[in-house]
Parts: structure tokens; C-alpha cells; sequence
């Protein structure tokens, strides 16, 4: 870990320009990943700003639907009545993550800006191209098992270790960032990106944009009834996802009005496929069905050795969490 | 006066309170005015040359006092027997800091020593080193091909052979054979390897290191620097772990005594978490067992082959293919064991080393037997069950294995499992039951102790030994109590310190019977004296009475079961105008009659496990463990023992393994996030079962240790028990549930 600077934020927009305007400063909120990277010398930030003074703390209703200050914690979160009761299937995703004392320090807002799990990106003594850009990629022919299938590039096979934004995803759910020139709403399906040739960017945000809140749609809560978050692990607790499924759908009876389907320990990003999902609509809730769906969120899948077996895990996994959801299963 | 008979009676830990509240010290929590912080700097490559180290940016940080490199740091000692400990094997021994060639990845190349440990670690991250790199080998498997391991000092017997195993194989009516392989294990302990050593107003050093056995750091660190044993005082009373991994000083130890040295100043090294994997582990193992059999299932002939790896220096062996030739009657046995030489460190004994893995491969052999010949696999063990050891046509000192299975069996109801795989089923999810044996030694060292019996009926006694978590303490604690006939809280046990007697390196499982026997006789020596002091208080009603017929029970010495002719201890010694008796004795094992037996201990595993049909997910829903260990001195801390030996085998069978990316010759899960262990949600019901076993022969306490067996046989019967959930059979370990989509 390198000495750096440490400062503590009294306003969003004093932050946002501090960082903006140093290259080589960030956020750091909840701390449960970036004191680790920084400790790992993966990270080596020369300034540190604490987010956690700001008043973002608070998880309110809005026109809009339910409100988490990005700086809720994800045990709040998820044992939030509203939250429970409302979008359950957020609840059960976050809980299926990291450890309660892990929890209990994250924040929702810095759950979004996880960085990989990929053995390499942690080893300072491997090349990786997230963690030094044009070092090349070592996971591609080395041990990928917890890397990517769908989405990835040839500079990188990364995969997003989240299980909540894998919940947001399915939910459709939008994130409040304010950044030196303002606010602005973004979907969630745009904020985090694909590797392509920067793997060093995770998500869409300008320097030093903050996200002060994501927003949950009123109309998500169609899904608290039938919905399931399944997450397949090599352990029964305290592991990243090799594979997890977030499956929501509202029901008419046994006819499909809506599905929503999101992939997380597959690809850079949480893997939605809004296509896929519509070959539900209107159809009656059968394995064949699933299995068509499953199969075209797999479309284009490549797996790399050691982490090929996701593709297959994957499609099963969808069925399974559809057919849970039909079922009330969670 | 409290009760005073505590052998084989459930008592709390009597370090628990200590360990909880923070009280007991580990080795990287001892401090001292100025002491100054070491760093460790690992090679990023497993096999070349560093071809430049330039240290001079971290030498410029403020608080920074040196860089240590092989350009720089001395060498204390030439030759290799300098370096050589009680458990290394043969071959040449890594020096720190020695040379600029490259062995292994993570390899220790400098040490950064800094006035804080942050400073330290960031200097480290300055230092700039070049290498010339050349390809490392690390993968067994992709040219199977080894070398016997070389035998004769190092203490290592080829295995044996009897009969004509080819020949029956050949000839049986039933032929089976396969591969088995495991990737290596790291121990992962909680506490990380560490070292302080104290550098006193005298010059001598005080020297606080994580290790499994002090004499053995105090004999590496006096032999490598010159020094005598009253120069270098090694101490650990508590550890958070050992499992094997502290049977071997680790570098930490060797850098911080160097640097202490050096700089004149105290020195703490601790190595962090990645480090962790920069030493031994369990090795790798690739195995081949055939087994020829009757239709009926007599087995004809057993063949079992293994091959280890073992690093470009030393030779590591273990015990791996002898066990079926003891655990089954058969006339017809070919044992094989080879080495492969790779570019990774040494491997070193893991909980039950070489029984745990040839175990785990045979056992899975018998089971898929059971299946060719259509016989229960339990029936097939009795039918084949060894009534001696019959590679030496000796019988066992006792051996109580089938009332491991008898028992075992009630327990779990095994007369109900139908014969058919995939024929209990509950929604999606398959369940299945396995068995399997295992088999570990009985074996006692030569040990010594100390008691100290004060006029205040307080009693003192100390060995050199080591409590790694095991029960040392509270075991020795009960043993020296029941001798003289005191409560628990009148004794207190000292260990971990090179003061105290010398105690054998903690491991083997034979710590109760070498360092237990030799407290015991030290307490008998105790009670002699008091006896006789006893006998010559006025009007003694001990006054004719022999040694053999008195019993030290609440505080006194008196006639076997008669209380009213005691004389209290107190009496005695104050009649005696003494103010202490103390006692040192050496305890060897009674050779001549150990070596008549064979000398082991036995269990018998069974399992159920539920399989997700089609998404691979095993969880461990029961297990009974039934155990023959001889006589069970702490009942509480045994059962613990039993219960961590499980659960570790369901992360063995499960979960673990340390994943080498073969082009760097580096393992890449090297944290507890990615190197998966058990947790408790992998965790259900598991009930243990301790079967009566009497055994005098063992040492004199008959308890023949509890530490490794139970482990063994954990991952057959769980991969026993996923093949009979899902007819699919996986001979690679862990089983994730990859390998059974």
C-alpha cells in the first residue's frame, strides 16, 4: 500500500470536482474492496475521498417507486421492509452475497464499483490488462474459472462479481449520478459496459461522477410474487457466483405477461437480453419455453478451458430459476 | 475438594477463557520498545535468475533501515545439515537470500526492514527486480513419469510388497482398476507464519515463533547462526493452527533472526496470507489401484501405484500406497511409490499425510469393486477384513474396526440403503450414502516433563511440546491432575517454551501418548516422593502400605478405596519440612513390546448427500464417524478433533485445491476468498461415535491419538456416496459440480 492523502467529503459537488480533477484520487465509501486492492497494490490511489459523511444515506419512496441513498448499506438494504415486501428479489440477491460483516459495511452505491475477481487482476505479478492496460491477459489461456463467457474481448474475459446489480438489472432499475456538470439518470443496463478494448473502465461514468441514488420502478413490484435469485457457488456461503440467475416474472395465471432475466458471474457486466426475455411474453410457463430462452441468452457464448462448463451450468440454471419463480420458490 | 478422576470425563478447554478474551498471545503479538517490522519481497517468477534488484527507492523512504537481498545478506552457514530440521526430508535445503537463482514462485528474494510494518510493505512494492526467466515445470500429470524416492537416513521405507500381485491380478475373476488424482492443498491457518525475535540488553535473542515444535526452530536457528541454546530461547504457547504447516521452520523465522543480528535490533516478520502458499502443502498425487477379486468379492489381488510430486531440492515422501495391504486381507500386494521433481516448494505433512491421500483413492476403489461384484459395500470390507497387519504377520495391538462399522451402521441406518444408485430421490435434488475406512497410527516418541508439586498443593508441569489447537493443554492439564489426585484448577501446564523439558515436534497424532506418558511418569515420580513422606507422618495408617497399594485421589494419598486412611498431600510435604517436590523424567516408548504389534487406529465414515440432479450441487446433509482411538482421555477436545477432522474432509473432498497456472508455475487462488475452505453453511449434522478399545500395548496410558484419523476416509465415502446419489463416478478431487454436469 502506497502513503496517500485522505479527506473526508461535506458536499456531493466539492467531491465530484476533487476527483475530477485529480487522476490519480477516488471515492472510496463502505471500503470493503478498494482498502483490499490498495493493500493487494493493485489499487494506488494518492487520494482517498470519503463519501460517507454525505446525507445519502436514506431509503425513501418517490413518484418513481423506492429510493436507495447510495450510501444505504446493503444490510439495510436488504432488510428493508419496503425493499422485502416490494422487491424482494433485491433482497435475496444481496443476501446471497459476501458475509454479513461484509454487508454491514458496503454501501449500495459501492456495490456498483466492485471490481473483478479474476485471479489475475488480484496478482500483481501476472500481466492483466484491466490492471495495467496493455500488459496483456492472462486469464484467457490460464485458470478462468471464474471468468466470463458472453461479452467478452480479447483483451479481456473479466467477469462483474456483484450479485445485488445482477438483481437491479432483472429490475430495471436507474442510477442518480451527479459529476462536475450536473445530475443525470442512467439505465442500469448502461452503466456498466463491456471490456472491448479499455477493460481498465467498468461502467460509463465520467471522472468524478458520484452516484447519490438508484431508483427501483414502482412497476417492478409486479415481480414480488414469482421470482427467484439462484446462485450457483463452489461453497455454500461466502463465494462469488460461478453462476447466478435473477428470474422475475408477473404471472396471469399460467400465461407470461413479462420476464425479466439477468445473468451475473458471466460476463463484465450483469447479462441481460431483452430479446430473450420476450419470447416469454404471452407464453404459457413450460421447460420448453425456458429452454428457449435459455438458450438465447447463451447465444454467442465461448468459454476459455477451465470455465467453458458455464455455458452449459448457465442454461440449466435459467431453466431452474424460472421454473422456481413459476413456483414461488425463492 | 472437587472431583479429582477426570480422565475420559468432558471437561471445558482450560485455555478456552484465554483464547477468547484475547489473553493468550500468538507469535506476531508479542512487542518490545523499538522493535522494527520486516517485509517480505516474493519472486513473480518460479524459475530463472534475477538479473537486477535495485532497492533504492525503498532505502530512501523515511523509516526505512534496510533492504536485505541476496547482494547484500549474509550467509551465516555453508553446509545444508546446518539448515536441516526434524522434518526435512532429504535433498538440499533452501537458504534465504543465498543466490539470485529462482526455485519457486513466491520465493523469498528480500527483506524490507522499517520502523512500522506499513512502511515496510510499501517499501517493498519499490523495490525494482529484474529476472531472466525460463519455463517452469509444474504439472504432475502431463508427463506421469517419476523416480523411486531415494531411501535409507531421511527415515523413509519403500513400501513392501507380498505374493504375486500381477500374476493373481491377471488370473481373477473380477478385474477392476483406475486412476485417481488430487491437485495440492495448502493448510491455510488462520494465523499466518510469524516470527519476533527479542533481542535482549545481553545480546541473547528471545524469540517468539509460530511453530509446532520449539526445539525444533531452536535447533535450526542455533545450528544456521552458531549459537548456543541458552543464546537463542524459542517460545510459542498458542496457535492458531498448524495442521502440519508448522512441523518445518518457515523462512519468516530464518530472515527475522537475520536481520535481528544485523541490525542489533528486535525484529518481527509475518508473512501475509499470499505467502501462505510460498511453502509446503499437500502434494499433488496421481494414483493407479487395480483390484482383482472372486465373483463373491475375496479380493485376489491389490496393486496400488502413486506418484508425488516433490520440488527440484528435497525429496518429500509419505505413506500413501500401504494402507490397503493393512486395512485388507489379500495374499497378493504390489505397492509402487515415485517422486516427480517440479519447480514448486517442497510439499510437507498435512493432517494425516499420505493416508488422507491413498486412502482417499483406495477406499473410492473398493466401493466401485462393490458395485462390479454386486455385494454392499460394507459386507465386501467385513468379508475382506485384515485380521493382522499382513505385511509384517504381526497382529494389532487391538483393532476394534468392527465395531467402527457395526456401529456406525446402527447409527446411520445403513441396512436401509438400497443397492441401486439414483434410487432415493427427494424433488430435484439425488441422494445418495457411502462408507468408507480409515486407518492412521498409533505411535508413541520419546518425551520429557517436568512437575513441581508445592507445599500448597499447586502443581506446576511443563513440556516442551506444542497445544496447536488440538487440546494439549487441557489433555496434559487432566492426566497430571489425575495422577496426584487434584482438581483442574490446582494444575497448571506450561508448554512452547525451549526452557521446559524437550517434547517431540507436535504431529503424528502421538502427542497424548509421548508427552502424555512422560507427564504422567513424571506426576507418578512426584506421588512417589510424597508417598513416602506420607508414610512417615505420626501414626501413618499408610506405614506398611506398598506404592502399588495407594491411590491419590481429593488432595490425598491413601489405601485403594478406603477414604478413611488418608493422609492429604499438604500433610505429607509439611511432615516431609519440604516446600516442593519436583520431578524431571524422560519417557521412552517400551520398544521391545511396541514392535511385537502393529499399532493403529481405525474409523469407519458414512455419509449422505443430497445432489441438485442437474445443477451439480453436493451438500453433506449427515455423517457418522465411528472411532477406534484406544482409551479417550478428554472426552470434549477429542470429539472437537473428530469434528474438525470431518468437516476438513468434506473441504478436501468438496472444495479444496491450489490452482497452479502451469505457464507461470504459480499458484492463483492464493487467498481465503478464492481457496475455498468449508464453511458453516457447508456444515449439517455430524455425529461422532468413539467405540470402547483396549489397549496396553500402545504406551501407558492406552490412548493412541486422535489428531489425523479423523479425516481419512472422509472424501471416499463422500465421493462413495455421490456416485451411489447419481451413478456418476468422480476420481478427481474436489468434486465441484462442474464435474458432474
Amino acid at each position: 500500500m502506497n502513503s496517500f492523502s485522505y479527506t473526508r467529503a461535506d458536499a456531493v459537488e466539492t467531491a465530484s470536482r476533487e476527483v475530477s480533477n485529480n487522476q490519480t484520487a477516488q471515492f472510496v465509501a463502505g471500503g470493503t474492496n478498494i482498502l483490499d486492492l490498495m493493500k493487494y497494490n493493485v489499487e494506488r490511489p494518492t487520494r482517498l475521498v470519503d463519501l460517507t459523511r454525505l446525507p445519502l444515506k436514506e431509503i425513501e419512496d418517490t413518484d418513481k417507486g423506492l429510493r436507495l441513498g447510495a450510501l444505504a448499506t446493503n444490510a439495510t438494504t436488504a432488510y428493508d421492509e419496503r425493499v422485502e415486501e416490494r422487491y424482494p428479489l433485491l433482497s435475496k440477491a444481496i443476501l446471497a452475497g459476501a458475509s454479513a460483516q461484509l454487508r454491514n459495511m458496503a454501501t449500495d452505491g459501492g456495490n456498483l464499483f466492485q471490481r473483478t475477481r479474476c485471479y489475475y487482476f488480484y496478482d500483481t505479478a501476472t500481466p492483466c490488462n484491466k490492471r495495467e492496460p496493455g500488459s496483456g491477459c492472462s486469464a484467457i489461456n490460464g485458470y478462468n474459472r471464474v471468468c466470463g463467457i458472453l461479452g467478452t474481448s480479447e483483451s479481456c474475459i473479466a467477469t462483474h462479481p456483484s450479485d445485488m446489480c445482477v438483481a437491479l438489472a432483472a429490475l430495471k432499475a436507474t442510477v442518480n449520478v451527479t459529476g462536475t456538470e450536473g445530475e443525470r439518470t442512467v439505465e442500469f443496463a448502461d452503466f456498466h459496459r463491456l471490456p472491448g478494448n479499455e477493460p481498465e473502465r467498468d461502467n460509463n461514468l465520467k471522472p468524478g461522477e458520484i452516484v447519490t441514488s438508484i431508483d427501483l420502478p414502482a412497476d417492478g413490484e409486479r415481480f414480488a410474487k414469482n421470482f427467484t435469485y439462484l446462485k450457483l457457488r463452489d461453497r455454500a456461503s461466502y463465494a462469488f457466483a460461478l453462476v447466478s440467475v435473477a428470474a422475475a416474472l408477473d404471472l396471469d395465471g399460467d400465461t407470461i405477461k413479462e420476464a425479466r432475466v439477468a445473468l451475473g458471474g458471466v460476463a463484465h457486466k450483469p447479462w441481460r437480453k431483452p430479446e430473450a426475455e420476450d419470447l416469454l411474453k404471452g407464453q404459457k410457463a413450460t421447460k420448453e419455453n425456458f429452454e428457449r430462452v435459455a438458450a438465447s441468452l447463451l447465444e454467442g457464448a465461448k468459454g476459455f478451458g477451465s470455465n467453458t462448463f458455464k455455458i452449459e451450468l448457465a442454461k440449466r440454471a435459467i431453466v431452474r430459476a424460472l421454473t422456481m419463480a413459476v413456483n414461488g420458490q425463492h | 475438594m472437587a472431583a479429582t478422576t477426570h480422565i475420559g470425563r468432558s471437561t471445558r478447554r482450560v485455555d478456552g477463557r484465554a483464547k477468547v478474551t484475547g489473553e493468550a498471545k500468538y507469535a506476531a503479538e508479542f512487542n518490545t520498545p523499538g522493535l522494527t517490522y520486516g517485509y517480505v519481497i516474493s519472486s513473480d517468477i518460479a524459475k530463472g535468475k534475477i538479473t537486477k534488484i535495485d532497492a533504492s527507492d525503498a532505502l530512501s523512504l523515511p523509516g526505512v533501515l534496510q533492504v536485505f537481498t541476496h547482494e547484500n545478506a549474509p550467509r551465516p552457514a555453508y553446509f545444508d545439515r546446518k539448515f536441516k530440521d526434524d522434518d526435512s526430508p532429504v535433498g538440499e535445503k533452501f537458504k534465504p537470500l543465498y543466490s539470485a537463482e529462482i526455485q519457486f514462485s513466491m520465493q523469498p528474494i528480500g527483506l524490507v526492514v522499517a520502523d512500522s510494518f506499513e512502511v515496510a510493505r510499501y517499501a517493498a512494492s519499490l523495490v525494482k527486480v529484474e529476472y531472466k526467466a525460463e519455463t517452469p515445470e509444474t504439472n504432475l500429470r502431463k508427463k506421469p513419469k517419476g523416480h523411486k524416492a531415494p531411501t535409507g537416513k531421511t527415515g523413509f521405507t519403500p513400501p513392501k510388497s507380498r505374493g504375486n500381485a500381477a500374476k493373481a491380478y491377471k488370473n481373477a475373476e473380477v478385474q477392476f482398476e483406475a486412476e485417481y488424482y488430487h491437485m495440492p492443498e495448502h493448510h491455510n491457518p488462520m494465523e499466518m507464519f510469524a516470527s519476533t525475535v527479542i533481542v535482549e540488553e545481553d545480546g541473547k535473542l528471545k524469540i517468539y515463533d509460530k511453530t509446532q515444535g520449539v526445539a525444533n526452530s531452536q535447533t535450526y536457528v542455533t545450528n544456521i547462526f552458531g549459537l548456543s541454546k541458552e543464546e537463542a530461547r524459542v517460545i510459542n504457547p498458542y496457535m492458531g493452527g498448524g495442521f502440519g504447516s508448522g512441523l518445518r521452520p518457515q523462512y519468516q523465522l530464518y530472515l527475522a533472526v537475520m536481520a535481528a543480528r544485523e541490525l542489533n535490533r528486535s525484529v518481527r516478520v509475518v508473512l501475509t496470507r499470499e505467502q501462505m502458499f510460498s511453502f509446503g502443502h499437500r502434494p499433488a498425487t496421481l494414483q493407479t489401484v487395480s483390484l482383482g477379486a472372486t465373483k463373491d468379492g475375496l479380493l485376489q489381488a491389490i496393486k496400488h501405484e502413486a506418484l508425488g510430486e516433490t520440488s527440484r531440492f528435497e525429496e518429500y515422501t509419505e505413506v500413501v500406497v500401504n494402507w490397503a495391504g493393512m486395512l485388507y486381507h489379500c495374499d497378493n500386494v504390489e505397492l509402487g511409490y515415485y517422486l516427480r521433481n517440479l519447480d514448486t516448494y517442497t510439499p510437507l505433512d498435512m493432517r494425516a499425510p499420505g493416508s488422507v491421500t491413498g486412502i482417499a483413492a483406495f477406499e473410492t476403489a473398493i466401493d466401485e469393486l462393490s458395485y462390479k461384484v454386486g455385494i454392499d459395500p460394507l459386507e465386501l470390507r467385513l468379508k475382506n477384513y485384515a485380521e493382522k497387519n499382513e505385511f509384517e504377520g504381526k497382529p494389532f495391538s487391538s483393532k476394534e474396526l468392527r465395531a467402527c462399522y457395526a456401529q456406525g451402521a446402527a447409527r446411520f441406518g445403513w441396512a436401509k440403503r438400497p443397492a441401486q444408485p439414483r434410487s432415493m430421490r427427494e424433488g430435484t435434488k439425488l441422494i445418495g450414502w457411502g462408507v468408507a475406512t480409515g486407518m492412521w497410527d498409533a505411535q508413541q516418541q520419546k518425551s520429557a516433563a517436568k512437575a513441581n508439586l508445592s507445599v500448597d498443593g499447586k502443581l506446576v508441569v511443563g513440556s516442551s511440546t506444542a497445544d496447536i489447537g488440538t487440546g494439549t493443554y487441557t489433555a496434559m492439564t487432566m492426566i497430571a491432575a489425575e495422577t496426584l489426585g487434584l482438581p483442574l484448577d490446582a494444575v497448571t501446564f506450561k508448554l512452547g517454551d525451549t526452557t521446559l523439558p524437550v517434547a517431540p515436534l507436535e504431529g503424528g497424532s502421538w502427542t497424548v501418548a509421548s508427552v502424555g506418558s512422560a507427564v504422567k511418569e513424571a506426576c507418578e515420580a512426584v506421588a512417589k516422593k510424597v508417598f513416602k513422606m506420607a508414610k512417615d507422618v505420626k501414626d501413618s495408617p499408610l506405614s506398611g502400605a506398598s506404592f502399588d497399594e495407594v491411590e491419590f485421589v481429593e488432595g490425598k494419598v491413601q489405601l485403594k478405596g478406603d477414604y478413611s486412611s488418608g493422609v492429604s498431600i499438604v500433610e505429607a510435604m509439611r511432615a516431609g519440612e519440604v516446600n516442593f517436590i519436583e520431578e524431571e523424567t524422560t519417557t521412552m516408548p517400551n520398544m521391545l513390546k511396541q514392535m511385537q504389534y502393529a499399532r493403529n487406529t481405525h474409523s469407519a465414515v458414512f455419509v449422505e448427500v443430497e445432489v441438485d440432479e442437474d445443477l451439480g450441487q453436493i451438500c453433506v446433509r449427515r455423517v457418522v464417524s465411528a472411532i477406534a482411538g484406544g482409551r479417550v482421555i478428554s472426552p470434549k477436545t477429542a470429539r472437537s478433533q473428530i469434528l474438525g477432522g470431518v468437516v476438513w474432509g468434506i473441504s478436501m473432498a468438496l472444495e479444496e485445491e491450489s490452482v497452479l497456472d502451469h505457464h507461470f508455475g504459480r499458484f492463483m487462488n492464493h487467498n481465503l476468498a478464492e481457496y475455498h475452505v468449508a464453511v458453516n453453511a457447508d456444515i449439517h449434522d455430524i455425529d461422532v461415535i468413539f467405540v470402547e478399545e483396549h489397549d496396553d500395548i500402545v504406551n501407558p496410558l492406552g490412548a493412541k491419538g486422535l489428531g489425523e484419523i479423523g479425516i481419512v476416509g472422509v472424501a471416499a465415502a463422500i465421493g462413495n456416496a455421490v456416485y451411489h446419489a447419481t451413478g456418476k463416478r468422480v476420481r478427481e478431487l474436489p468434486i465441484t459440480l462442474d464435474k458432474l454436469l
